[in-house]
């Protein structure tokens, strides 16, 4: 098991040192512009030079990813559970939680921006609007996939609404809780930057598409590089720790995270 | 008989589902204290159905049902002493063994150093004290079984609804847990209404056989097992065993033919 879990981190790894490593020979052998394409090394030293900018950013992009995602599990639980007490306010409102995540949210960004006077909210809001709908679809999927003679035992047994929703429902309902945590967290990051690319032309905020921008004005293609970098070494992380937060929650019982037997 | 005294008393209860489909056509049975009822038919006789207006997860829609004289669902004390068996475990995933047998206390509100007693000696009847702080997906088919008997058992009651519990487990499991069963019976001195389509299990289990049939669902005729053997392995292969055996099962035959005609 150890040595699958090893491999599990070692594979993924030998692909990113090779394609780095193509990536910078082919660079350096044909003598690209860093204009065009900066060589891997260049972007590591951009992204230690520029750190003090880089990194700032990186703490405003990430402050406005996990407030959404906060705000995301906190609202979606709550619609979810709304759903499930009663079939009236789900038939009523799930279609516009689907319009949700139908509208793009560059063509409402906008919008947000005017009418949020603080840009960091309007940022969360919109990002938001990104990462609820898979919180809300998978949470009342869960809350309404118990199994049939559980339910029929705590009938027998006359449990109270309340002990049925925190005995039966509500674990019932964590593994798909979890699957939707884990979608909706990269979701808020590209929430977060698509936002940011819309609101940063009206000069507010400081993350990281905005100095994608600013980097992309001044053609400091090394600095563009160095932020996306950090973009993807987010998003990788998010989702891995989402993972784990999933292992832990539900590694003792539940299929999907448990590899023996 | 009386009814205020047996356990069981069913009155021309019927099972009509709004599409029109006769599940179970108008069925009398009574049960008195202390025996082992099993329902015997093939899928569609209306035997869970039958089971389930007993337990009150289902109401009839004509008839009457009484279960210590009360209704399933308006009794308040005779509630608790009803225990239910599903064809599954249906133990919850996310908690330990002791857990999941602690389940119907919890709910009951009994307190923890009472209830964890009465989960320990729910166990040991099982044979599964060790297996308290397992996961139930670490227990093989049977052993969740009987952690699903011992958590039917653990409010200590009087009468146990089984639904064709052993269905789902191979032959040498199912015989061991049948002599568990029995013997669980005996030294508490429940009351059983149990499903099956075994004809063996029937006859190997109960002292009354209720036969049914499907389409529509109904009673065919009852048939008391007395055999004049202990029931054990010989049992199982005797001249005895096999004479009741051929009886269920050209009663079950005799109902199908009669539908065949019918339909032709």
């Amino acid at each position: 098991m150890t040595r699958d879990q090893g491999q599990r981190l070692l594979l993924p790894l030998f692909v990113a040192l090779v394609i780095v490593g193509l990536w910078q020979w082919w660079v350096t052998a044909y003598d690209i512009p860093q204009f065009l394409v900066p060589s891997p090394l260049v972007v590591a030293q951009t992204l230690v030079m520029d750190w003090s900018l880089l990194g700032a950013a990186l703490l405003v992009t990430l402050k406005v990813t996990f407030l959404a995602l906060f705000c995301s599990v906190l609202l979606g639980v709550t619609i979810a559970f709304a759903f499930v007490q009663s079939k009236w306010i789900e038939t009523a409102f799930f279609p516009y939680a689907v319009l949700l995540q139908v509208t793009p949210i560059v063509a409402i960004a906008p919008l947000i921006i005017i009418w949020v006077k603080s840009p960091t909210a309007s940022l969360v809001i919109c990002a938001t609007l990104v990462a609820l709908f898979p919180i809300i679809a998978n949470t009342t999927l869960g809350l309404r996939s118990v199994n049939r003679g559980l339910q029929s035992l705590f009938k027998m047994n006359r449990a109270t609404r309340w002990q049925t929703l925190v005995r039966l429902r509500i674990p019932s309902a964590l593994p798909y809780f979890f699957g939707g945590l884990r979608i909706s967290s990269g979701l808020a990051l590209i929430g977060a930057v698509v936002a940011e690319f819309v609101a940063g032309t009206g000069g507010t905020g400081t993350g990281l598409a905005y100095q994608i921008l600013q980097a992309g004005y001044q053609l400091n293609i090394p600095r563009m590089f160095a932020a996306l970098v950090l973009i993807t070494l987010t998003g990788v992380t998010l989702f891995a720790l989402m993972g784990a937060l999933s292992k832990w929650a539900l590694g003792s019982w539940h299929e999907s995270e448990t590899n023996s037997i | 008989m009386n009814s205020e005294a047996s356990a069981v008393a069913v009155q021309s209860a019927e099972k009509t589902y709004p599409n029109g489909t006769h599940a179970l056509l108008p069925v009398n049975l009574t049960v008195q204290q202390g025996e082992f009822v099993t329902l015997l038919g093939p899928s569609g006789c209306g035997k869970s159905t039958l089971l389930n207006m007993v337990a009150g997860l289902l109401e009839p829609s004509a008839g009457r049902i009484s279960v210590w004289g009360e209704s399933p669902n308006a009794q308040s004390q005779a509630k608790q002493r009803l225990s239910f068996v599903f064809q599954e475990a249906t133990l919850m995933p996310w908690a330990r063994v002791g857990a999941n047998v602690r389940l119907p206390l919890d709910l009951q509100g009994i307190n923890r150093a009472d209830a964890d007693q009465r989960v320990g000696n729910a166990l040991k009847l099982v044979g599964l004290e060790k297996f308290a702080e397992s996961y139930p997906r670490e227990l093989s088919g049977g052993m969740q079984m009987r952690a699903s008997i011992a958590r039917s058992l653990v409010t200590d009651p009087s009468l146990l609804l089984m639904d064709e519990p052993f269905g789902a487990l191979d032959e040498i499991t199912r015989n061991r847990l049948d002599d568990e069963l029995l013997s669980l019976w005996r030294s508490k001195g429940l009351t059983v209404i149990f499903v099956t389509h075994s004809i063996h299990e029937a006859v190997y289990l109960s002292s009354r056989v209720v036969v049914m049939a499907a389409r529509p669902g109904r009673v065919i005729e009852e048939v008391a097992i007395t055999p004049t053997v202990a029931r054990d392995d010989a049992f199982r292969v005797s001249t005895e065993f096999a004479g009741y055996a051929k009886q269920l099962q050209d009663s079950l035959l005799r109902a199908s033919v009669n539908v065949d005609e019918a339909l032709a």
